[in-house]
């Protein structure tokens, strides 16, 4: 039985606090996490069927016509036995939520990088050597790699204005005009992208590093030229993938049409190399911001202009501009964005896509406005909340905004902060603080989850991931506090197509959409044995395995008699998406210390305060908030891809030179959720948790740079050389 | 080429391709998955297993350069239960993908074996006598090792905890 329902109202029952269990939103360790730490987890490169052979892709070295002269040369090298040139093979990894196949093709190089062949062949070491001594000629051809020099699109859906923001720039009491920039990124997931193909003659089985399966299933069958049901995905540990992993991967496609042609298993892993070019990256930003606000700092005007980059026949756009349509209050209001068509590798979501370099930046810009107003920054951001999104005038679903400003300024001492910018020195080293808001928008989608309940316990399938996130965590206790057993007795089955379709990981809808789905399943069964008894659902108190009901009490075994229960559960988004408008909120607090001789910053202390409706678990949500906190520290500090000027091919492209946070570059953190119950967003009222902490954690950094020495850092990220230079324009 | 490994306790005496890395000995030709492949470069760590009781990145090293020596993985250092360090990284959830956990881990391992040793790291103050593991220590003696999910305050928590609990036994037992 399926118990379905839409998100279309406010939730008024409540009944997830109804239960008894009790474990649900407790600090809770991940049932994986063991597997984990002794080995056992077996990620998509790790099985090793009979007969596995071994692929290599090829890459272009450069944008333009392809051709492979020796070929045959290649077939013949010991322990060969294929070199694919297939006009199926793809250009670059489908985008999120795609749902059909990217680009194809391997005759024309459209970015220096794209995957033109693969060589299979016995071993690793011959497929690679093979690989390598495969000739690549390239017929060159111009194209535009640098964003600011080609005439960019103007989507006309992503442009939006409000009153006069000319105007209000002219008659305000303060303002704020600046150019900020955020360079391409790379998710960097420490699991290169992997694919073990096997094909029987009629079904393809492929083991892969991705995020959202019931998608790349359709992303892959369509690739390859097969009817989806004949396609079985397979990703039970997904080692990270913070948005490169959402779509079908260069790795994938080849790995299934080498197999289905050999008939035999074949293994693809991207070398790490690949990983930062083939796959998508974080387009860089230039964000145009001004500021219009009244002496006491009340926002009259805001505008947002952004320019990022994609490849040709990419329909993605970082989102630069998500937050700004509900974030603060103004009557005048222009965001525009624009897109460059250009040949760097293709852009797509990263963590937090839009709102984790827009955010940022805009805080950043909110941080001058204060200065210039005389205002304190968390006071600044306080007067100019919204009671209403300031676009629609819609209700928000619930916002924390000034819980969070006041509480984290609080935790942090923010109240012990001398106003003006270098007021501490420590030898060599200036102290100082910043703070920044955190928005990010919320969503659901749809998902589906079964759960299977015997007297022994329950077990959940979804074709969910968890690439780290915490699924098989959050899953296992809403399931244990709906059914009310020890987590212990509850199994959690993810990462396989066979199983209902779940949502996927990305966008940070996971828990509340795939949670929902188990949420309705655990609760379908709750009917199904209040009906065994001949009661209500309501009536029903299960804890520990026991089911009470009026003044008798049963085990669960003896009231399923042997019976085995299967309850499945569907969630649809609904018109409360439409009704409210729906984020999540936070603030960071930071204290760097900034060496006026070589420029070195370095983090003394970090501050999250989040508010995302029901937290789920708070051991796994932390560490998420973690995560979010330090990729805003790479942001702020360490983290540029670099293009090449003439081809736009990544210059830094493997960990040694992309400089991702090591150990040493974190300080102490500390996180703190506020409580919420957002009643928009379905029974359990939680909303997403994995993104939030890095919006606006890169400018609280940026902030406290100034803060500490008087350098206003508006390109990310503040390096040593531009943080020098910046001190230099100082005392000049 | 012949050569033959001890790993966890177990001889493996194996026909290699000389290319064939000491990691891609143990994941492709021994089957022990746990030690794994971030980079491929030695840059990110997720490869560290300890060689004659040292942490190494075995995916800087070919097979046929360990003839007759000992390796321990992740694996082996679960066998008879899950080592202190493993089960605190649970308990602190030092860990998010789970990709890096058996680097960090064997990296840990060594890592408090070092610092017994006396050994001084870039940070340490003073290069001789025992060493303190602060947060500076620890951040710095575990810096070759990455995690992109960012778990270090999990991870650091986990192994400060195992450090102490250790050292507290120490003293119990003096």
């Amino acid at each position: 039985m399926t118990y379905e329902m839409k998100i279309d109202s406010r939730e008024e029952t409540n009944r997830t606090d109804d239960m008894a269990q009790g474990v649900l939103g407790t600090d809770s360790a991940r049932p994986d996490g063991i597997l984990k730490a002794t080995g056992a987890a077996t990620y998509a490169a790790e099985p090793h069927p009979e007969g596995m052979l071994h692929g290599f892709l090829r890459r272009a070295p450069r944008i333009g016509q392809v051709r492979c002269p020796n070929l045959d040369e290649v077939r013949g090298m010991a322990g060969v036995r294929l070199v694919l040139r297939d006009a199926r093979m793809v250009r670059n990894a489908a985008q999120g939520m795609a749902n059909e196949a990217p680009v194809q093709g391997v005759d024309e190089a459209e970015y220096a990088g794209q995957p033109i062949a693969l060589v299979v062949a016995d071993s690793f070491e011959q497929a690679r050597h093979a690989a390598q001594r495969l000739k690549v000629e390239i017929d060159g051809r111009d194209a535009p790699v640098d964003p600011q020099a080609v005439t960019p699109e103007e989507p006309d859906d992503k442009q939006t204005a409000q009153g006069d923001l000319d105007a209000a720039m002219r008659d305000a009491a303060v303002t704020v005009d600046a150019v900020y920039t955020t360079p391409s990124m790379n998710s960097a997931a420490m699991e290169p992208h992997a694919a073990l193909a096997e094909w029987d003659g009629e079904q393809l089985t492929l083991r892969g590093a991705l995020q959202m399966l019931k998608f790349n299933r359709n992303e892959l069958a369509d690739s390859v030229g097969l009817d989806p049901e004949k396609v079985r995905l397979l990703a039970p540990y997904v080692g990270g993938g913070f948005g490169s992993k959402l779509g079908i991967s260069a790795d994938c496609v080849a790995a299934a049409l080498a197999a289905m042609e050999l008939g035999q298993p074949v293994r693809v892993v991207q070398h790490r190399r690949n990983v930062f070019e083939v796959n998508t990256r974080r387009s860089e930003t230039r964000q145009h911001i001004r500021l219009a606000a009244d002496s006491e700092g009340r926002l009259t005007g805001l505008g947002h202009e952004t320019l990022v980059s994609n490849l040709p026949q990419e329909s993605f756009a970082e989102p630069v501009l998500q937050a700004s349509h509900f974030a603060y209050a103004a009557a005048n209001r222009r965001l525009k964005m624009q897109v460059a068509r250009i040949n760097r590798p293709a852009a797509g979501s990263v963590r937090a896509p839009g709102e984790a370099v827009g955010v940022t930046a805009f805080e950043v810009a909110m941080d001058e406005l204060a200065a210039a107003a005389g205002v304190d920054p968390v006071e600044l951001r306080l007067r100019n909340i919204p009671d209403t999104d300031p676009e629609s005038g819609k209700p928000f679903s619930s916002h924390r905004l000034r819980e969070a400003l006041t509480k984290g300024a609080e935790r942090f001492g923010w109240a012990d902060r001398p106003a003006a910018p270098r007021q501490r020195r420590e030898g060599e080293w200036w102290i100082g603080t910043g703070m920044a808001a955190a928005f990010r928008v919320n969503m659901i989608i749809e998902a589906e989850a079964r759960i299977r309940l015997t007297g022994e316990g329950a077990t959940v399938e979804t074709d969910m991931t968890d690439i780290g996130t915490g699924s098989y965590a959050i899953l296992q206790l809403i399931a244990a506090e709906l059914l009310g057993l020890p987590q212990d007795q509850v199994t959690v089955s993810l990462g396989d197509t066979a199983h209902p379709p779940g949502s996927g990981s990305g966008g940070s809808v996971g828990a509340a959409s795939t949670g929902t789905a188990v949420w309705l399943a655990g609760m379908e069964l709750r009917r199904q044995i209040a009906a065994r008894l001949g009661c209500d659902e309501t009536d029903l108190t299960l804890k520990d395995g026991a089911v009470v009901q009026g003044n008798t009490r049963q085990s669960l075994g003896d009231v399923l008699a042997g019976a085995a229960l299967t309850g499945h559960g569907h969630v649809h988004p609904g018109e409360a998406s439409e009704k409210v408008r729906q984020a999540t909120f936070g603030a960071h607090f930071a204290e760097v210390a900034v060496s006026d001789v070589t420029g070195e910053v370095r983090m003394r202390r970090m501050q999250g305060t989040f508010a995302a409706g029901r937290i789920l678990n708070l051991r796994t949500a932390r560490s998420q908030c973690h995560g979010g906190m330090i990729w805003g520290i790479g942001m702020a500090l360490t983290e540029a891809l670099t293009h090449d000027r003439r081809d736009g091919h990544v210059v830094n492209r493997d960990l040694a030179e992309y400089h991702v946070p090591v150990n040493a570059d974190v300080p102490k953190l500390d996180v703190q959720f506020l409580e919420e119950l957002d009643p928009w967003a379905g029974p359990m009222q939680a909303k997403g948790i994995g993104e939030l902490g890095i919006c606006g954690a890169g400018g609280a950094i940026l902030n406290a740079i100034h803060h500490a020495c008087g350098a206003r850092l508006r390109d990310f990220p503040a390096t040593p050389d531009r943080v020098l230079a910046a001190l230099d324009a100082l005392s000049a | 080429m012949n050569v033959t490994i001890t790993v966890n306790g177990q001889r493996h005496a194996l026909d290699l391709d000389p290319r064939v890395t000491l990691l891609d000995a143990l994941r492709d030709h021994i089957g022990l998955t746990g030690s794994k492949k971030g980079c491929d470069h030695g840059q990110c760590g997720a490869c560290t297993v300890l060689v004659e009781g040292r942490r190494i990145n075995a995916c800087l090293s070919l097979a046929v350069m360990h003839d007759g020596e000992a390796v321990t993985t992740v694996e082996g250092l679960a066998e008879g239960g899950p080592s202190p360090l493993q089960q605190a990284f649970v308990d602190h959830d030092g860990m998010q993908c789970g990709y890096c956990t058996p680097g960090q881990i064997c990296s840990a391992t060594a890592m408090l074996d070092e610092l017994r040793a006396g050994w001084p790291s870039h940070v340490s103050a003073d290069l001789e006598g025992a060493v303190e593991l602060s947060h500076d220590e620890l951040s710095e003696r575990m810096s070759g090792n990455l995690c992109r999910c960012s778990c270090y305050p999990g991870i650091n928590a986990a192994i400060t905890e195992v450090n102490q609990r250790t050292g507290d036994e120490k003293e119990a037992a003096q």
